[in-house]
């Protein structure tokens, strides 16, 4: 046993560090706000790392992964939140990348895996429906089979950017009789394809970061179905495994406690000290750092078993809660840090009409507060994620 | 012991909740925020209610009320969401006038508060104050009979609505001294005097004022010269009573539209209601609410008595119900999943105000340093 990094393990830190400080576009360095991002600034970072054979770190390497050990991506992400860097998108490099690698047909992966790569494809999901959200199981968006195509008619929600997605990953329904878990297929559906209407929802933040996908007669030919018919709710549970091993979010919870440190040493508390400097503060603040420290070993734990061959199993509910529910409270105590200034909204304002109220620093906290409520109920609510673990790991 | 609330009280309750059920449902409460002028409207209808008139004494025409009836109406503004400057205005602006005021400046403005003809907004907290409401660098400098004032304040609740500013002003010491604060009255349109305004995190506005050699009388000061920092203490303790019985109001809210939520919304076969994990959260809301409400009542009923015990009271109950609010508003997102966090259901407009109110006038954190303080001056 050894928390230590190897000189190797060093210089490839020195490496990627240095990488990623010539090369990331500096305009982009620690945008908070995602979706007022432009297609391009998404795609950026990602592109440049398709280049150079980085984007997809967690791939076999036969599929154009960096063939890079546990240890490794675990610095290449803690690089990344050092840097601010805008990540790839996970929709493709962390979700349908995998499924395609793992279930596709040779064809398939050839066909789709190097557009995941380059990030010259956006990818969107099609899961969650109105009536099927914590429930996934019983979606209705059917796919009905004519000859060599599907004819695919529902409504999907909460798919993430899809305002501005070339493909998607969809559920859909194939036999209407079978039980809801075994009447599910995969498919890949161009986003253009006549009949899919994308209708972004505005959130409590202000912000257009969801969508309401419609889906109305949209035809998919067959080979863009994945693995087999009825069979895609292997591909769901696959995916949803890998979605919550990379949820915890533990290298951008390090990032956002030292920049709250930031904000708490410039911000003056009301008795006249910096916010630091305050007992109470600095109780939640080291709270919150430990809590950060149990997570990211237990991450760890978790990463080495996923070296030694054993992908990530019911386990991850548990990264995915305690990681979230530790962004959270970060979005929290720095809704705190920053005092009455948290209270203006200036990215209400219309264009041309801005102007900065109170510190640079107060004016993300609370549209990223609002924003984050989000963490405890996608990917699986918590409550979710507690019924996983009181089923798989306690055999409850 | 009595907890009953008087008819009238019961009245101004019922004609209020029935006129926000018809006039003030979700979409024109949108429309009311949108639109500059929209509240204005609103306004003449709380005037014609009694509403403004309420805590103000009837000798200018008030109605003689008190804190009780103040809060009736904060809890149904909590309710309905109502965002029309009714604290800053009735309970801050009327309060210093009614506490401090000379007879010429309670007959000018408190007679107009309560016809609804005047907004008055509360001009206090400045850049680098936070919450300490001694830390005031704003300058009112002698000049003459009169004063000028140079300073910044910031974000001043109901600046955009308001015809007169209720500024803090130094008039002597240093930055952070308890003496030296003066209070003045200031036309928002006296010369010098510039604001911009802009959204907060609830959807109501606020505004940023600028005060640049503006020149007032005498006759502008409230209160005594040097020595208002009481008197403010006392006014917040005022607003954040009233504000607790706003949050209240909320929870309830969201505690309500939760349960019925959950009722109806159905995932593996049965309405999400009937899994028990989500009926103890819910147990917990409505626990949160129910002991806000104590809280709120105690500092309610405390306003008048002494210093330190009403402002241990207020301060109390601005810390049980900041967490309180914190939880509910969480939890009622949460069990909403995903609709919870989109602008169309209103439960998440509840959690906004929520988090508004608890950093308006002290956090959680700072009123537990406040009653902490406050208590060993009581022992």
């Amino acid at each position: 046993m050894d928390l230590n990094f190897s000189p190797e393990e060093i210089a490839f830190r020195d490496e990627v560090r240095a990488f990623i400080e010539q090369n990331y576009p500096p305009h982009l360095k620690g945008k908070g706000l995602r979706e007022d991002l432009s297609k391009e600034d998404f795609l950026a970072w990602h592109k440049i790392l398709g280049k150079k054979g980085w984007s997809a770190p967690a791939w076999p390497k036969e599929y154009g992964g960096t063939g890079w050990t546990a240890t490794q991506r675990y610095i290449w992400l803690e690089e990344n939140a050092r840097g601010e860097t805008i990540p790839p998108l996970p929709f493709g490099v962390s979700m349908v990348g995998p499924v395609i690698y793992t279930f596709g047909t040779p064809e398939q992966k050839q066909r789709f895996l190097p557009g995941i790569l380059s990030g010259e494809v956006w990818w969107a999901q099609g899961y969650s429906e109105p009536g099927a959200g914590s429930d996934l199981a019983s979606l209705k968006t059917r796919a009905v089979r004519e000859g060599d195509h599907y004819i695919v008619n529902g409504q999907k929600t909460w798919t993430t950017l899809g305002q501005h997605a070339d493909w998607g990953f969809f559920l859909v329904r194939t036999d209407p009789d079978a039980k809801p878990q075994e009447g599910i297929s995969f498919l890949l559906l161009d986003m253009k394809s006549p009949g899919v209407t994308v209708r972004p929802i505005k959130l409590l933040d202000g912000g257009y970061e969801v969508n309401d996908v419609f889906l109305d007669n949209v035809k998919v030919p067959v080979d863009q179905r994945i693995y087999e018919e009825n069979k895609g709710w292997t591909c769901a549970k696959f995916l949803l495994a890998h979605e919550r091993a990379g949820i915890a979010g533990v290298a951008r919870s390090k990032r956002n406690v030292e920049k709250l440190k930031t904000i708490a040493k410039a911000e003056i508390g009301d008795d006249g000290r910096p916010l630091i400097e305050d007992e109470d503060f600095q109780r939640k603040l080291a709270e919150l750092e430990i809590d950060l420290s149990a997570l990211e070993m237990t991450e760890l734990r978790t990463l080495a078993r996923e070296q030694a061959g054993r992908g990530p199993g019911p386990e991850s509910s548990l990264l995915k809660i305690k990681g979230t529910e530790i962004q959270q409270r970060l979005t929290e105590l720095t809704l705190e840090a920053v005092g009455n200034y948290a209270q203006p909204y200036t990215r209400e304002l219309g264009e041309g009409n801005e102007f900065a109220v109170g510190p640079d620093y107060s004016r993300g906290a609370a549209p990223i507060y609002f924003n984050w409520r989000k963490a405890s109920i996608y990917g699986g609510s918590n409550e979710i994620q507690r019924n996983i673990i009181a089923k798989m790991v306690l055999g409850l | 012991m009595n907890f009953d609330y008087t008819d009238e009280q019961n009245a101004i309750r019922d004609s209020l909740s029935k006129w926000a059920a018809q006039q003030y449902d979700f979409d024109k409460r949108r429309e009311a925020l949108k639109s500059e002028d929209a509240w204005k409207k609103n306004w003449a209808t709380f005037a014609e209610f009694g509403l403004l008139a309420a805590p103000l004494p009837e000798e200018f025409g008030g109605l003689g009320g008190g804190p009780i009836d103040v809060s009736v109406v904060a809890e149904e503004f909590g309710k309905a969401l109502i965002v029309e400057p009714f604290v800053p205005t009735v309970v801050i602006g009327g309060g210093a006038l009614t506490y401090a005021g000379s007879a010429a400046q309670k007959d000018e403005h408190l007679t107009a508060i309560a016809g609804g003809e005047r907004v008055i907004a509360f001009a206090q907290a400045e850049p680098k104050s936070r919450w300490a409401l001694n830390d005031v660098s704003t300058s009112a400098k002698k000049d003459g009979a009169g004063y000028v004032l140079n300073g910044q304040k910031a974000v001043v609740l109901g600046g955009p609505q308001a015809d007169v500013l209720l500024v803090s002003a130094r008039t002597a010491g240093g930055q952070r001294d308890a003496k030296g604060v003066s209070l003045f009255l200031v036309p928002k349109g006296a010369k010098g005097v510039s604001t911009r305004d802009y959204p907060t995190m609830d959807g109501t506005r606020a505004s940023e004022v600028y005060l640049e050699n503006v020149s007032v009388g005498a006759d502008a000061l409230l209160g005594p010269a040097d020595g208002a920092l009481p008197l403010i203490e006392r006014i917040v303790d005022d607003a954040n009573a009233a504000y607790n019985h706003e949050a209240v109001g909320c929870m309830r809210m969201m505690t309500d539209l939760t349960r019925e939520y959950a009722k109806t919304r159905k995932q593996f076969g049965k309405a999400i209601a009937e899994f028990q994990v989500l009926q103890h959260r819910m147990v917990d809301m409505f626990m949160a609410a129910e002991e806000s409400y104590s809280m709120a009542l105690r500092a309610t009923i405390k306003l008048g008595e002494n210093d330190v015990e009403r402002a241990r009271a207020v301060s109390a109950a601005k810390v049980s119900i900041g967490k309180a609010s914190r939880f509910v508003g969480q939890a009622a997102v949460q069990i909403h999943g995903g609709m919870g966090v989109t602008d169309e259901m209103r439960v998440g407009h509840y959690f906004k105000r929520t988090t508004m109110l608890d950093a308006t006038f002290g956090n959680v954190d700072y009123h537990l340093k406040r009653f902490t303080a406050l208590s060993a001056k009581a022992a």
